[in-house]
């Protein structure tokens, strides 16, 4: 317990605890009325999860009491309270804290491990894959197009930067772009998704390229929050979800409306949940828009066409506007799934749908086989968009003048890679397939391998990059963790990356039903590296449950 | 400007969207549905003169006859749109760093592969594709602090206290963001400058916050005038809570130069009405009239004692879009923040954490600029002997524009001292100015509607930067090519000539 209580004082989520006076106390327990009032106020009665919040107006307090210092213009207590309640776990306290460790190790201090692993984040290039060498070669060219002369690139890399370049400003990566991107490239990204859904048709004028997925996400759900009380703007998001999706929500002032995804099938989306969570919603907000995020984040599911038809059916029927996240769609693993497109399937389902329902889907640079997420490049379409609404939306991404133009270059090569008849063709093939097959066998290899430990459950990783495996965490670990203030899976996390290295994100950061724990992994390592991870993880459980038993035994 | 939410609460009553009809006439995202704040924004600089300028061109391409052959774009700040070449060495730079097989090509210098290898292995797995921390590299930090104390003469910079950004547009908005709050009168106001960047206005709907505009001097170069501060604040204080204080230096778009005095005046200023300050220093290098020199808001703060260094709140932006270099497609910048909470720090970084991080290429080239060629190196004398050329075209091109346009009747120029701009006043005749009227439009915006449909030159109205009432205005880059520029002051002159005849 001292222990624990120690480690928590070094981590930043207990920041509470770091000045000790009595006074202190007062004041913190103060502040977390104020938060929880602001949230109440904010986001209605909206469940809550585990994750503390950083609550540490207290520096700022003292400074003030003491009299010695002149009070900051922006403190804790004048800070934007929607700013306050923004959540991100996935960069929280646990990755800060690894981040301390790693240093620690550079400078020579001593752990029970010699190096930090990080299964935190979807960062595929950080954990060592490497770059499809055609992408890399059209980027350098736009970036320096003296080596257009140069031998040693091949023609069809050239004739794709000469094509970009032409479509840029003075020819030149360094121009502005118009605000929803190259014109060329929002083209090619229209051909690419005809292609992708079988010729359902798509204009490059509903396409607008975006700074990473994330940003297009951000803009559409800022176009859709309005009203106040009981008709602000809801927007239904999975549990668990990724929580750029609850940070988004946070900083707008809309209200999160949850449903649960099914861990007991699979985290598939169940329609009656839907329906429950819809409705229960909206005796204190107006729901508009349905969040999913197909290939799921963080849980891996492959949602099946059925399920997807009935999505769209329940939006169609209750008026609401459908995001659809589908960053992960080349990531599926399981050789009897398939990615639709939920674009695909409303135009299967008619004219009546699919000149009806709202759609915005999403993809990215970031992920699928190149991983390149440096590059911040993405694409949204939006379908039905109001043609005033357009306008706006338009005028809203002027302001900040274009994405960045090499990431946009980026995601033209992902849209319009080599064709079967030029010379890159072979060893863009044989780099994308590498990468895929690869992920595919560590899906598998992390499903089973976690799957063997007595009190960790893994629901088969179908799609995207990670597993979402459900923990058992021993009543009297559950009753140590809260009366540190911290989530079980919290501190579950922070033992194993204190003990370990292994830095993993807590189930709480994403949400999860109430009284179940879990943990974020990607399965990004390296195959060798992941066994390594994998079979860490359960040593550590195992000492885990080992530990918190026999402290119960006493009792008993 | 800005709008209670008690009213936007009323608008939103009003509207409840009929949810049992479904189909085209009944959207879920309408005109009435839509966030009302993204509705009231506005950016002139990509407004309808732009779009219209877009269809032109498209025109022209087509076929269609118009009594001009191209459409020149003088609306915004873009260098290499307008034919400014890339420096060759942050190009080539950024060229091995996408593709690191070109490290063995004995084409590229030693000085750029060094930093090539020095960026990637800052980078997670040395490669550019992975995501970085999101406050930026740490050794890009770490150049930008170093860049920092060396511009302010030694005072001391710390890497912790910057930010890289996706332009310094991201990280305005990020600031602007922190500091709005609280509601009714205790609602966060922002003092900005009239004319001002768009992004600022824009910036301050979008969140809500109250925009407190002070005035600049026209008849004083567009001076800053402390008086007129006061005068704001003083008003605002009345409606909403003066939480911030905007400067743009030098301006945009009315490319001043702030004196030393001037910009001590304004932090004192601060200190006493307690005001975080957001200092805009992209344009820091384009400092072109003789007598005038860029100061770093930073620098005379440190320079006016611990009284005002150790409590003034402030943030300064920097980018890569300006300058010498003009890479804006690159989406490259940084903040440095001074004095800040540092609870207030750990939510801006967990703010910006949910961004994930500025794009990689961005921030190689943000070092660059901040860590050039050392004269000992290799490419030094090229990126010097670019550097300087790319400056002293600016400062020939703002001269030039100033002098031609002093030239035409009705038509007063301020000196262009710094930045990229030309903001100079017009005389309408009061026809015309009903004839905007009469079509609904603002009559600068009326003027340059009119000069782009005759001539195919693309400005901005100066409605869209705000001015005084009655004034009316336009901002012109001073980007394009000699030459051109030339082309487009005479069509300019004369078209003066003629819109002036012919509403006389």
């Amino acid at each position: 317990m001292h222990r624990l209580q120690h480690l928590a004082n070094r981590s930043l989520i207990a920041g509470v605890f770091d000045q000790s006076p009595a006074l202190v106390r007062t004041k913190a327990r103060e502040t977390a009325c104020l938060v929880q009032s602001i949230r109440l106020k904010t986001q209605g009665p909206v469940e809550q999860y585990g994750l503390k919040r950083f609550s540490t107006a207290e520096a700022t307090v003292i400074l003030r009491e003491n009299g010695k210092m002149r009070e900051k213009t922006l403190t804790m207590d004048t800070l934007n309270p929607q700013v306050k309640a923004v959540e991100y776990a996935v960069r929280g306290p646990i990755v800060t804290k690894a981040g301390d460790i790693e240093r620690g190790l550079q400078q020579g201090q001593k752990h029970p491990f010699t190096e930090v692993i990080k299964a935190n984040i979807g960062d595929s290039h950080a954990m060592g894959q490497k770059p499809i060498t055609f992408l890399r070669q059209v980027v350098a060219l736009c970036s320096f197009p003296e080596l257009l002369n140069s031998p040693s690139f091949p023609e069809d890399a050239k004739q794709r930067a000469r094509r970009i370049l032409q479509g840029c400003g003075g020819q030149s990566l360094g121009s502005y772009s118009a605000s929803q991107g190259v014109d060329c490239i929002r083209q090619d990204v229209a051909v690419y998704i005809e292609q992708r859904d079988k010729g359902v048709p798509a204009d490059w004028d509903n396409i607008y390229l975006t700074t990473g997925a994330s940003d297009g996400i951000v803009s559409i759900l800022k176009m859709l929050v309005s009203g106040q009380g009981r008709s602000r703007s809801g927007v239904m998001i999975p549990i668990p979800q990724y929580p750029l999706y609850s940070a988004a929500i946070s900083e707008l002032e809309a209200v999160q409306i949850n449903y649960y995804l099914d861990e007991d099938n699979c985290w598939a989306l169940d329609i009656n949940e839907l329906h429950r969570a819809y409705q229960a919603a909206k005796e204190h907000c107006h729901p508009r828009v349905i969040c999913i995020i197909n290939p799921g984040n963080p849980t891996g599911q492959v949602q099946s066409r059925k399920c997807i038809e009935e999505v769209l059916h329940f939006a169609y029927e209750e008026n609401l506007f459908v995001m659809s996240d589908e960053v992960y769609q080349d990531n599926v693993y399981s050789a009897d799934l398939q990615f639709h497109s939920f674009k695909k399937v409303l135009y299967e389902m008619g004219p009546e749908y699919f000149n009806t329902v709202e759609l915005a889907s999403f993809h990215s640079t970031s992920k699928g086989y190149s991983g390149e997420c440096g590059f911040r490049g993405g694409y949204m379409e939006v379908l039905n968009l109001d043609l005033a609404v357009k306008a706006q939306l338009v005028k809203l991404l002027s302001v900040r003048l274009c994405p960045p133009v090499s990431g946009q270059a980026a995601m033209d090569v992902i849209v319009n890679p080599p064709l079967p008849h030029e010379p890159s063709y072979l060893q863009f093939h044989k780099e994308k397939s590498a990468v895929l097959g690869a992920l595919a066998e560590k899906a598998q290899m992390t499903e089973q391998t976690l799957n063997t430990v007595p009190g960790i459950k893994c629901n088969p990783v179908q799609g995207a990059m990670y597993a979402f495996p459900r923990i058992f965490i021993p009543p009297r670990a559950v009753e140590e963790a809260k009366s540190l203030g911290m989530s079980p899976d919290m501190m579950y996390c922070l033992r194993l990356l204190e003990e370990t290295g292994i830095c993993l994100v807590p189930g709480s950061g994403f949400g999860q039903r109430e009284g179940t724990y879990h943990f974020r992994m990607t399965i990004l390592p390296t195959t060798e590296k992941l066994k390594v991870l994998l079979e860490k993880l359960r040593d550590f459980h195992i000492k885990f449950l080992k530990e918190y038993a026999s402290l119960e035994e006493p009792k008993r | 400007m800005n709008i209670s939410w008690a009213i936007s609460g009323t608008e939103c009553e009003l509207q409840k969207p009929n949810m049992t009809e479904n189909g085209l006439g009944n959207r879920v995202l309408n005109m009435d549905t839509m966030n009302p704040n993204v509705k009231r924004v506005e950016y002139a600089v990509r407004g309808p003169i732009v779009q219209r300028a877009v269809q032109i061109e498209k025109d022209l391409k087509e076929g269609v006859e118009k009594p001009f052959t191209e459409v020149i774009k003088a609306n915004i700040g873009d260098a290499h749109a307008m034919g400014q070449k890339p420096i060759t060495f942050l190009r080539q730079v950024v060229a091995l760093c996408a593709y690191p097989d070109l490290l063995e090509d004995d084409k590229f210098p030693e000085d750029a592969k060094n930093r090539a290898r020095r960026i990637l292995q800052a980078c997670g797995g040395g490669s550019i594709g992975a995501y970085s921390a999101s406050p930026g590299i740490e050794i890009v930090r770490q150049d930008v602090a170093k860049y920092i104390e060396k511009r302010d003469g030694g005072i001391p910079s710390n890497p912790d206290s910057i930010y890289l950004s996706t332009g310094a547009s991201d990280a305005i908005v990020t600031m602007l963001k922190l500091l709005t709050s609280g509601e009714g009168k205790n609602r966060t106001g922002v003092m900005i400058s009239i004319p001002q960047y768009p992004l600022y206005s824009a910036a301050l709907a979008e969140l809500a916050a109250v925009q407190i505009s002070y005035y600049l001097d026209e008849d004083k170069c567009w001076s800053l005038d402390v008086g007129e501060l006061r005068r704001a604040v003083k008003a605002a204080r009345e409606h909403c809570k003066p939480r911030a204080l905007c400067i743009i230096n030098p301006g945009n778009p009315t490319g001043q130069v702030q004196s030393r005095q001037c910009i001590e005046d304004v932090i004192r200023f601060a200190a006493e009405e307690h005001l975080f300050l957001m200092a805009d220093e992209v344009y820091q290098d384009n400092v072109y009239a003789e007598g005038c020199q860029f100061h770093s808001f930073k620098k005379v703060l440190f320079e006016m004692g611990p009284e005002y260094s150790s409590v003034v709140e402030l943030a300064s932006f920097h980018s890569t879009s300006k300058c010498f270099m003009g890479e804006c497609g690159f989406r490259g910048g940084y903040m440095e923040v001074v004095n800040m909470d540092p609870e207030v720090k750990l939510q801006l970084t967990k703010l910006v954490s949910v961004r994930l991080c500025p794009p990689i290429l961005g921030q190689a080239l943000l070092d660059l600029v901040v860590n050039p060629p050392q004269p000992d190196e290799p490419s030094y004398s090229t990126f010097i002997k670019e550097r300087t050329a790319n400056l002293d075209i600016l400062a020939g091109k703002a001269k030039m524009t100033e002098q031609i346009l002093n030239t035409v009747p009705g038509i007063h120029c301020n000196p262009v001292q710094g930045a990229m701009y030309t903001f100079p006043r017009l005389s309408l005749p009061e026809k015309a100015i009903n004839a905007a009227k009469e079509k609904g439009q603002a009559p600068d915006m009326f003027y340059c509607m009119k000069l782009l449909e005759e001539t195919g030159i693309c400005l901005v109205p100066g409605s869209g930067f705000g001015q005084r009432d009655g004034t009316y205005h336009f901002r012109m880059t001073i980007l394009p090519a000699t030459e051109k520029l030339k082309v487009v002051l005479e069509k300019i002159r004369e078209f003066h000539k003629r819109f002036t005849e012919e509403f006389s």
